[in-house]
């Protein structure tokens, strides 16, 4: 476009890699993808070493991208070689996690990137068999990569021999059938063997008895999505970007109170002042409260916090966690009182129910926040309420009681009054519900109060 | 009475007394068998595919049945029981027959306090069926689902999992008044909608062909993209890559990839209109009346899943 023309060289706010072909017409077919640059890597893959593939990617700065930010070399090298043992690429393409929607959209675009991604990482950690393990209820996204691993195969990018290297692969897409916790990544290896889906103890870790006890790595679909432009472009280009320790450029998602809710594609490190600013800010004639850098499960900040560069270090010493990087930002007229009930009704609805904490502790917050909602709570209950986080973090196998405590002790710590406020008057009396909404319409149910004022 | 409580066990699936009748006795049809053996066949390890497996059985009972379940069993060597443990985690399976077309209204937290609530409580009045309940012409069944991963589209609504983004409680009430009066519906991300049997086969790993339907990407999907383009900001240079090829690729469609296929169809209510949604806000943000009750989404869920 023509706007600043003349400016200094300054850095780009805004990379797109991964979204760069999201709206090139018919962008999730083979031929818009190849013609975009797409399997350059896979060949440039398939002429190297496995191991220096490991390296390539350790030297980049890769980290994962759906929570924990475990570095992605790292973690393939941990796959024991020549065990004679098969090994598994396992893609954790569940997204779940409330706030949580660039894998979604990503597969829907662009499903070649992930598909690239899947072959050249199988191909570092010798893995004959790869799953992409897709929540279920999204349908369209599942005919993307149906018809994504269906145009490889016939491209040859898949399958046996393939492009001449000796190297075999078969992809699987696979669908789960709506379980959060299946995001786990070890609920996810029981999930893929036919199970319910509950997460494994600790070690041994999926590395070494992963999927059908062999050695197994799982990783978020951006992460594996990332892998083809690195080999690409190399180690050194993908580290150009970011931050210290946080490297590369990542999907923001931006939701909410927001003018432009949205996927910002941008290096490691950007603030939430800067991505306002882009986008248009906190909806017109209101202010940002509070916001997740990353879910539901990462402990909410506030507007003290706008400064802080989103990458894992910093949200870290903001005394949160970078998670999914899905922003959701809510404005001055959300009750904190209700997000925080309506979180832990989702973890409670979501417990596999294997670990007494997490079934227990999540039900019985639900009880007491709802009275705390509803202006029926007690002096005691903000203390009750903190001691379950303390009995139920650290004490299951899996992080969602983690999660469901972080989300009830960062609201406690913010916003505390409120929560006090809950002793005496309801949360919807506090923070009018309808003030929250986008649509203009009064809740249903409710008979206007006579004198009110017309909208 | 109509209220007869559901009868059944986690051996065997739960069905409603009055629609019993529906569902067949004895074995699932041989083409059938042949798929779920099909699907086994697809894993290193059979078992794998017994979430495919009850998709597919859904696909062709409408629910998970009795029969799919021994079918299960029997092709796997596993217990009936094994399999009903599976049956009963998820809660895409479902033990009672839903309707032709399965709306899921987001009420996690985010979509609730953007319109989630107030559409589900519409909607819920307007069909006149609560939470996991279908219509008595069995067109429409309803469900309050949690994060569907489409947060820059609040507030979201799923029919037979296609996106429907962007919703308020008028759209979504004319959006189950087409899919009732069996109007094709188009996904504003998406395809046109088929009914639930047709999206469990996919699924369960059947194709049907209809990758090339609807947009790549919806507005907010493109939203950063679009600013990039803009400022004419790109990722850096590689040294020496020979790709550096963001000028040429940015022609594209150009504006607005999610509407255009929409308004192929009919130009419905509920088709996704355009970004503004967005900010039409001022006036609700003006209504200071806005009291509201607690039941409709507190108690009528209380305890509903524990004894």
């Amino acid at each position: 476009m023509s706007s600043p023309a003349t400016e200094p060289p300054i850095a780009p706010m805004l990379t797109p890699v991964l979204t760069d072909t999201w709206d090139q017409d018919r962008s999730w077919t083979l031929d818009t993808y190849e013609s975009a640059g797409g399997y350059r890597g896979l060949r440039s893959a398939l002429q190297s070493e496995p191991d220096d593939l490991i390296e390539l990617i350790k030297e980049s700065g890769l980290r994962g991208r759906g929570g924990a930010g475990f570095p992605t070399g790292m973690k393939w090298g941990f796959i024991p070689q020549g065990d004679g043992k098969p090994h598994y690429l396992v893609v954790n393409a569940d997204e779940s996690e409330p706030g949580t929607c660039k894998d979604i959209p990503l597969m829907m675009a662009a499903p070649h990137t992930l598909v690239e991604g899947v072959i050249i990482s199988s191909y570092a950690i010798r893995a004959r068999h790869a799953f992409i393990y897709v929540r279920g209820e999204v349908l369209h996204v599942l005919r993307r990569l149906q018809r994504a691993v269906q145009e490889a195969y016939l491209a040859g990018h898949l399958g046996r021999d393939i492009h001449g290297s000796g190297y075999d692969l078969d992809i699987i897409v696979h669908a789960g059938a709506g379980a959060y916790i299946c995001g786990e990544e070890t609920a996810l290896l029981d999930s893929l063997e036919g199970r319910r889906g509950q997460p494994r103890l600790r070690p041994p870790f999926p590395a070494i008895a992963g999927l059908y006890a062999s050695p197994t790595v799982i990783n978020n679909v951006e992460s594996i999505a990332s892998v083809p432009v690195i080999v690409d472009k190399g180690a050194e280009w993908f580290a150009s970007m970011g931050t210290e320790k946080s490297k590369g450029m990542t999907l923001y998602s931006l939701s909410g109170h927001v003018v432009g809710p949205g996927q910002y594609e941008a290096p490691l490190g950007i603030t939430l002042r800067q991505l306002l600013e882009l986008s248009g800010g906190v909806r017109r004639g209101h202010e940002l409260k509070f916001w997740t850098p990353g879910g539901s499960s990462t402990p909410i900040l506030t507007a003290d916090h706008l400064d802080v560069p989103i990458d894992y270090e910093g949200i870290g010493a903001a005394g949160s966690m970078l998670g999914t990087k899905a922003l959701q930002i809510f404005d001055e007229t959300t009750s904190v009182v209700r997000t925080t009930l309506r979180w832990v009704e989702f973890y409670k609805h979501e417990s596999c129910g294997k670990c007494t904490p997490c079934r227990e502790g999540s039900w019985w917050m639900v009880q007491v926040l709802r009275r705390l909602e509803a202006g029926q709570g007690t002096e005691a209950d903000i203390d009750t309420l903190l001691d379950m986080c303390d009995n139920m973090a650290g004490r299951s196998f899996c992080a969602l009681a983690d999660g469901t405590a972080a989300c009830v002790q960062s609201a406690v710590q913010h916003f505390r009054d409120e929560f006090v406020a809950g002793t005496h008057t309801p949360a919807w009396e506090l923070f009018p519900y309808a003030a929250s909404v986008l649509h203009a319409e009064p809740p249903q149910r409710v008979p206007a109060p006579v004198g009110a004022v017309a909208p | 009475m109509a209220a007869v409580p559901p009868v059944g066990f986690p051996g065997r699936p739960t069905v409603e007394a009055g629609t019993a009748a529906q569902l067949a006795e004895g074995e699932l049809p041989a083409e059938t068998l042949a798929e779920l053996r099909e699907l086994a066949g697809r894993y290193p390890q059979p078992r794998s595919a017994l979430l495919p497996m009850l998709h597919l059985v859904q696909s062709v009972e409408g629910c998970v049945t009795p029969r799919g379940i021994e079918a299960c069993a029997d092709l796997l060597a596993i217990s009936a029981a094994e399999v009903s443990g599976v049956a009963t985690f998820y809660t895409m399976y479902k033990r009672r027959p839903v309707g032709a077309y399965h709306v899921g209204v987001c009420i996690n937290t985010l979509c609730a306090v953007m319109g989630g609530d107030a559409i589900y409580d519409r909607l819920q009045g307007h069909l006149g069926i609560g939470n996991d309940e279908t219509t008595e012409d069995a067109s429409v069944s309803l469900e309050r689902v949690e994060c569907n991963a489409a947060c820059d589209y609040a507030p979201v609504v799923m029919v037979n999992w296609e996106f429907f983004d962007n919703q308020t409680p008028d759209t979504a009430v004319d959006l189950v008044d087409e899919l009732r009066a069996g109007r094709p519906v188009r996904s504003t991300r998406g395809p046109q909608v088929c009914t639930w049997r047709e999206a469990e086969r996919v699924i369960a790993g059947f194709p049907d062909d209809r990758a090339d339907e609807g947009p790549g990407a919806g507005p907010a999907s493109l939203a950063g993209l679009r600013l990039a383009r803009e400022h004419g900001w790109t990722a850096p240079d590689s040294h020496g890559a020979e790709g550096k090829d963001a000028e040429e690729t940015k022609s594209g469609t150009g504006e607005r990839v999610g509407a255009d296929p929409a308004t192929s169809h009919g130009g419905s209510a509920y088709t996704r209109g355009d970004q503004e949604t967005h900010i039409q806000e001022s006036a609700a943000t003006a209504v200071d009346d806005s009291e509201r009750t607690p039941d409709a989404d507190g108690d009528a869920r209380t305890g509903e899943d524990r004894p």
